[in-house]
């Protein structure tokens, strides 16, 4: 099983606060990381390897210093790396990325399994996943808490899906796109060993001459959108911290809530 | 290809822009100020600059053969199963009204189905002029490729100016496919919609980096215009049955085994309110320091009708499978009100659940962040405060 997993590099928003004086976003000391949902992604590379063969392929798109998330996936086990990095894909939007790791994985070549996060923590917009199976034109399963079944011999996966009301139990062929949600594993730690490896490493770069890419679909050029604005969001209004004993407090609440006409 | 523009001579060194950068890709070198690679072009550093010394320089697009004239009307995608259109469908045919109106165009619903003509009119009564409708057994149930493939027939024969659809699981998986398949551009998750009265775009805001900016996004070039919503962003119009309009019908050219993908079950949560539909959210978090005290929130919950939610931490722990999870990682919510029980409001819950119109937070720690964006705190044990909300609401309720 060939397995291409696209990760991405991250500000932790743990870290992210807005300077109450100018409102804008305090970057000094914000850490890079990879995006929590795409260390899933590997985990679940990893678990499938280890159970059917194969090996797992981990790409990343970004500027030179992406390559530490590259790193950590070697640590854990991913057989190779490489980092997609061009001047030319700089300010792409989700159809512009999806176009470049589209290429990547072409690149890579027979390929039967490509899994992403389902979403960014920055972006949050979850679109990426299923562009690059469209640029494919693989089938694509979203939000994936269980693969069941992932059959090279019959060229079959079954998984979990976690819908808003329910769990969705889906097959598809392979190859196929799947993204995962949280619930699906538990990331294991690097091993000694493996950061050893992975700090030695040489990273392959590719360029978008090395992806042979129509660069007018690349970066800000090929990206339909375009953000024209971008500012802080008004603060919620200063909360009222309801002061007394409970059973002054308790039935003060009641009444603010009951006054909101949704409690029937 | 874009570059951030810096004026040497004008830059004064002040810094204005360094702070502003959402994306730290500005930096001070000596009096001066320099860009990175993590410049992303979005902008934001060109209006603080008081000098005016930042510029972006753009390459034209090339408009290849599109011509945006032809696109017309606005487009609401009427998700459904089978019985009942989603409610998130319907609030966004409240929201697209208001846009045919700025534009002076049609509102129409683009529907997928076998059999679903009573959604169409459903449509209809909330505000769709007419209901482009794709038909085939194919369609009986979602599937990327049956229903992406009926969007894409529908959008290249009738080419709306916009189309807008649910940010549910189904929607998100869906418009990704559609606008790739397209080569449009696609903006997830909007909480404002507008037409820019001179340039007539759509001008789409939505919250970034977990809500702690907004951006605004145009897609200039290429049609339609697309974007997601979540549920409850936009208020439910009312129904009027009077309504009347035109259904326009199209056959899906596609057998079942070129669908890739198969449902093979499907069982529906545990507990009876999905959080995303939620009008009321009781969660709880380590402050319940154990599973079996979930039972009073859950109690809580009962009383009002509400769903139950958790915070990573309870759900880390074991107390509460992942799908009540809000936050970050798990789901975002937006309820008319929300009561985080010992949950301390770390920035990831917060990212999760802060649209929310009421915020309740009970909490012993008066501290705790989640105090900062509540619109309601009590500072006291949960374990004394919930009980007591229990009762006063049974009491009210007549329960």
């Amino acid at each position: 099983m060939k397995i291409v997993v696209c990760i991405k590099q991250v500000p932790d928003t743990t870290d992210v606060r807005i300077d109450p004086e100018t409102r804008t976003l305090v970057r000094e000391g914000v850490e890079s990381i990879t995006n929590p949902f795409d260390e899933y992604a590997v985990e679940e590379a990893l678990l499938i390897k280890e159970k059917y063969g194969g090996e797992v392929h981990v790409i990343t798109m970004g500027p030179p210093q992406a390559i530490e998330v590259l790193k950590n996936a070697l640590a854990v086990g991913a057989d190779h790396v490489y980092l997609l990095s061009d001047k030319a894909f700089a300010g792409s939007d989700t159809w512009a990325t999806a176009y470049t790791l589209a290429h990547a994985v072409e690149k890579i070549g027979h390929v039967d399994l490509v899994i992403c996060g389902k979403q960014a923590i920055d972006g949050d917009t979850a679109q990426v996943g299923p562009g690059v199976a469209t640029q494919l034109s693989i089938p694509q399963l979203t939000y994936v808490s269980k693969v069941r079944e992932a059959n090279l011999e019959n060229k079959r996966i079954v998984v979990e899906r976690m819908l808003e009301d329910g769990k969705e139990i889906a097959e598809s062929s392979l190859p196929a796109l799947i993204t995962v949600v949280k619930d699906i594993n538990e990331p294991r730690l690097p091993s000694l060993l493996g950061i050893k490896k992975a700090a030695k490493a040489e990273i392959p770069t590719l360029t978008a001459s090395d992806l042979a890419v129509d660069k007018s679909k690349c970066g800000l050029e090929g990206s339909p959108t375009e953000v024209v604005r971008v500012f802080t969001p008004e603060p919620r209004g200063d909360g009222e911290v309801l002061k007394g004993e409970l059973n002054e407090t308790i039935p003060l609440l009641a009444e603010k809530l009951m006054e909101a006409k949704v409690i029937k | 290809m874009a570059r951030l523009l810096i004026d040497e001579e004008a830059c004064t060194g002040c810094g204005a822009c360094v702070e502003e950068c959402p994306f730290g890709a500005l930096e001070m070198k000596g009096d001066m100020v320099m860009v990175n690679e993590k410049c992303t072009f979005c902008g934001a550093c060109i209006d603080v600059c008081p000098v005016e010394a930042l510029s972006l320089e753009k390459e034209a697009k090339e408009a290849e053969g599109i011509d945006i004239s032809e696109y017309k009307d606005v487009w609401v995608f009427i998700e459904h199963k089978g019985e009942k259109i989603a409610n998130v469908s319907l609030e966004l045919l409240g929201e697209g009204k208001k846009l045919a109106n700025a534009l002076g165009c049609k509102l129409c619903g683009m529907l997928m189905g076998d059999g679903v003509d009573h959604c169409a009119q459903e449509a209809i009564k909330y505000g769709a002029d007419m209901v482009y409708l794709t038909e085939s057994p194919v369609l009986n149930e979602y599937r990327t490729d049956s229903y992406a493939a009926g969007a894409v027939l529908l959008i290249k024969k009738y080419k709306p100016d916009i189309v807008i659809f649910g940010a549910t699981t189904q929607g998100r998986d869906f418009a990704g496919t559609v606008a790739t398949t397209i080569y449009t551009g696609l903006t997830a998750d909007c909480t404002g919609l507008d037409i820019d009265s001179e340039t007539k775009l759509l001008k789409q805001t939505r919250p970034a980096f977990g809500g702690n900016i907004m951006a605004t996004i145009l897609c200039q070039k290429r049609r339609p215009q697309m974007a997601t919503v979540r549920p409850k962003v936009f208020a439910m119009p009312e129904r009027d049955d009077s309504r009347t309009g035109e259904i326009v019908r199209e056959q899906l050219p596609m057998s079942e085994d070129q669908v890739r993908t198969k449902i093979l079950d499907f069982s529906q949560v545990a507990e009876t309110v999905n959080l995303v539909d939620a009008e009321i959210i009781v969660s709880g978090g380590r402050g319940l320091g154990g599973p079996e005290n979930f039972a009073v929130i859950r109690e809580l919950a009962n009383v009002l009708g509400g769903a139950v939610g958790a915070s990573r931490a309870a759900v880390d722990a074991g107390w509460m499978p992942y799908e009540h999870q809000v936050g970050q990682t798990g789901r975002t919510v937006r309820p008319k009100i929300y009561i985080a029980c010992g949950i301390s409001g770390a920035i990831q819950h917060q990212a999760g659940m802060k649209t929310s119109d009421i915020i309740v937070a009970i909490n012993k720690d008066p501290e705790a962040p989640i105090f900062k964006i509540a619109t309601y705190g009590i500072v006291a044990d949960l374990f004394q405060a919930v009980p007591m909300l229990i009762q006063e609401f049974k009491k009210r309720l007549g329960k």
